[in-house]
């Protein structure tokens, strides 16, 4: 699955250090948090590398206090990451929304474990998948992307920075306490093979620089703080100037053109894998460490003679909408199995439109979702 | 005619949103005055502040500003200062942002002494939100959450710095700008964390519920409860109950955080290498 070449610079990592070297080779250059089982090896990690390329780490008084830090950095001109879990994941919502309705670009992972509340501090969930499109309050866009395996991890916390800088906006990194904690074999790539994107700056003079008129692309240019372009943020709604606005047509304007930002560039940032889709007939749907098991189900099932294939989803928001809805016309079940009581099939209900059947498989257990069990699923509603 | 002010504002923004007689525009004043005294650029200069009245002074004062969420002002300016030390980075509170909501935050941005200076606007209630008592509210008056008057025993701010680790220590008075001006140019000027809290006034929340009806009554209510430094430490401890000093408290020197993180930076450099 990961297709690693011989040779090249591999190395036996864990799922939150592969994201720490993601982050490096991104071009992270600061990082605020607060100690969280199962993140914390993140904020380790980045203590250790940051001061060593003249990045900074701090360690906050709270997990509010890191998102804040994080989009004070951003746009002082840092490329800035701040890990958690469900309970920080709670407390950073506050600033998140403020990073959103600015348009600042930074990265949060969520290394998701049981909950609510305290939950299963050191037990695998997918529990988070809504929290991530909708914790925050009112309406607004939002990036999320899914690793299952540790080298997806280090290849899509680059992709997250990637995102976070074309499109102004924080992206969450959805892992969960397997995939945070396992080992396994990654190749680094070199700093010259990989595509690292940075904001786009405004080219016009600071005296017609207006810091919230998008391009076309829907964007505006930013300016970093103390680069001569004096200008204002607010968490209110605001105007081109960045100042509060009460104009109606400008506030509907300005909601819907931030929603659209990501909605309209949904192509550019929806990424997926299939596998045995071709001819397919039953269609898992999976991502996480959940995929893991189900690409192994395709497998197994397949040596039975059953036409099962696997959408794996990377990037969960904005979700692929179109690309399940064309698969609920090919196949006639579609089986979502989660670590959670059924929030992605939610969405993919939604995108099936009646076209086939939509069948969850759910674990909260604290355990993960094993082959075998998707398999038995399978057995089960081909019966029906 | 053209003042210093006029300089330092951003005139689309005004008239401003404040209630006649309010002390926010003093503060104001005093900022931009104590700025302009220290010639200042200002492009080098971010004013961050948090929710209320007070923190919309941001909005006014022509530099890099971050009118951020309630309480959370001095971690995203820590954020700033972190990323580039060499930006100078005022913030500006209310009471009720700085002390309450945002009290986990005023501790621990003393306790690393980075270098911001943050100016508390202490009109003694939530001003925006409509008279609710807040932590520096004094015990026995009123608030719209207070109906029978407030039993909580305020904060001493200053006090509460001084003990957390800032350099820098001050207290003022919308009643006095000029004091006001120079503690916080004074306070701009220190290296460290730096706090001035300058008692001011809310006529129409705090003032209508405790029997102030006008801006004057407020302004000399605040001159009747304030003590110069000197005087204040002369005090029996009666004597001091309801009254507030006024002055520079502490000025101190001892490393900043930006300041020790380049220390840790050369350390990682000089045992790892560059990565």
């Amino acid at each position: 699955m990961n297709n690693l070449k011989k040779g090249k610079n591999i190395k036996l990592l864990q799922g939150n250090e592969a994201c720490a070297e993601g982050a490096l080779l991104a071009g992270v250059r600061f990082f605020a948090g607060y100690p969280i089982t199962p993140s914390s090896e993140i904020a380790e990690n980045m203590a250790r590398e940051l001061p060593k390329i003249g990045g900074k780490f701090i360690q906050m008084e709270d997990e509010i206090a890191s998102m804040a830090a994080v989009i004070g950095a951003s746009i002082a001109g840092l490329k800035s990451l701040t890990a958690t879990s469900g309970p920080g994941m709670c407390l950073k919502q506050e600033n998140l929304g403020f990073a959103i309705i600015n348009e600042i670009p930074c990265v949060v992972v969520n290394a998701q474990r049981g909950g609510p509340s305290t939950g299963l501090p050191t037990k695998p969930s997918q529990g988070d998948m809504m929290q991530a499109r909708w914790g925050t309050h009112g309406d607004h866009p939002i990036i999320a992307l899914a690793p299952s395996t540790v080298h997806e991890i280090l290849t899509l916390t680059i992709k997250a920075f990637n995102f976070s800088e074309k499109y102004r906006t924080p992206v969450i990194l959805l892992l969960d306490e397997v995939i945070a904690h396992m080992r396994e074999k990654v190749e680094i790539p070199a700093l010259e093979d990989i595509e690292v994107i940075n904001r786009k700056k405004p080219t016009v003079p600071p005296e017609e620089y207006l810091p919230f008129k998008p391009d076309e692309d829907g964007v505006p240019p930013m300016a970093n703080f103390g680069e001569g372009y004096r200008y204002h943020i607010t968490g209110l709604i605001h105007n081109y100037k960045g100042l509060p606005t009460s104009n109606s047509q400008e506030i509907d304007a300005f909601i819907r053109r931030l929603y659209n930002k990501i909605q309209k560039n949904a192509k550019d940032i929806i990424m997926n894998e299939k596998y045995f889709l071709d001819d397919a007939k039953i269609a898992l749907i999976a991502y996480g460490s959940v995929a893991r098991a189900a690409e192994r189900t395709v497998k197994l099932a397949r040596e039975e003679g059953l036409k099962v294939g696997l959408l794996k989803l990377l990037t969960i928001w904005p979700f692929c909408f179109e690309e399940v809805n064309k698969l609920a016309q090919q196949v006639d079940l579609i089986i979502v199995p989660e670590m959670n009581l059924g929030q992605m099939v939610l969405e993919i209900e939604r995108a099936a439109q009646g076209k086939c059947r939509v069948v969850p498989y759910n674990r909260v257990d604290g355990e993960l979702i094993n082959p075998i069990e998707i398999l038995g699923k399978i057995r089960e509603e081909i019966k029906k | 005619m053209k003042t210093v002010i006029d300089e330092y504002i951003r005139k689309a923004m005004f008239p401003n949103m404040w209630c006649p007689g309010c002390g926010n525009g003093i503060v104001l004043g005093a900022i931009i005055r104590a700025i302009d005294d220290l010639g200042w650029d200002k492009d080098e200069i971010v004013a961050v502040s948090g929710i209320g009245c007070s923190s919309r002074i941001t909005g006014y004062v022509d530099f890099c500003s971050m009118n951020t969420t309630h309480g959370r002002a001095l971690p995203f300016a820590t954020g700033i200062k972190m990323a580039n030390p060499d930006l100078k980075v005022i913030v500006v509170m209310g009471d009720g942002d700085c002390s309450a909501i945002g009290g986990n935050h005023f501790i621990h941005a003393a306790r690393r002494n980075i270098d911001l200076t943050a100016i508390i606007i202490n009109n003694m209630i939530y001003g925006m939100t409509g008279g609710q008592y807040s932590p520096l509210t004094p015990t026995g008056k009123f608030g719209s959450t207070a109906p029978y008057g407030n039993i909580d025993q305020s904060f001493d701010l200053a006090e509460l710095a001084i003990a957390a680790g800032a350099s820098y220590v001050a207290r003022g008075t919308v009643y006095n700008p000029r004091q006001s001006t120079s503690l916080i140019k004074k306070a701009l000027d220190k290296k460290g964390f730096s706090v001035v809290e300058i008692i001011s006034d809310c006529p129409v929340s705090y003032g209508k519920m405790n029997k102030m009806k006008s801006p004057v009554d407020m302004l000399k209510w605040i001159k009747d409860i304030t003590v110069s430094k000197k005087a204040w430490d002369g005090l029996s401890p009666d004597e001091k109950r309801g009254k507030y000093a006024i002055g520079e408290f502490l000025s101190k020197d001892r490393p900043d955080y930006t300041e020790l993180y380049e220390e840790i930076i050369k350390k990682a450099q000089e045992s790892g290498g560059n990565k």
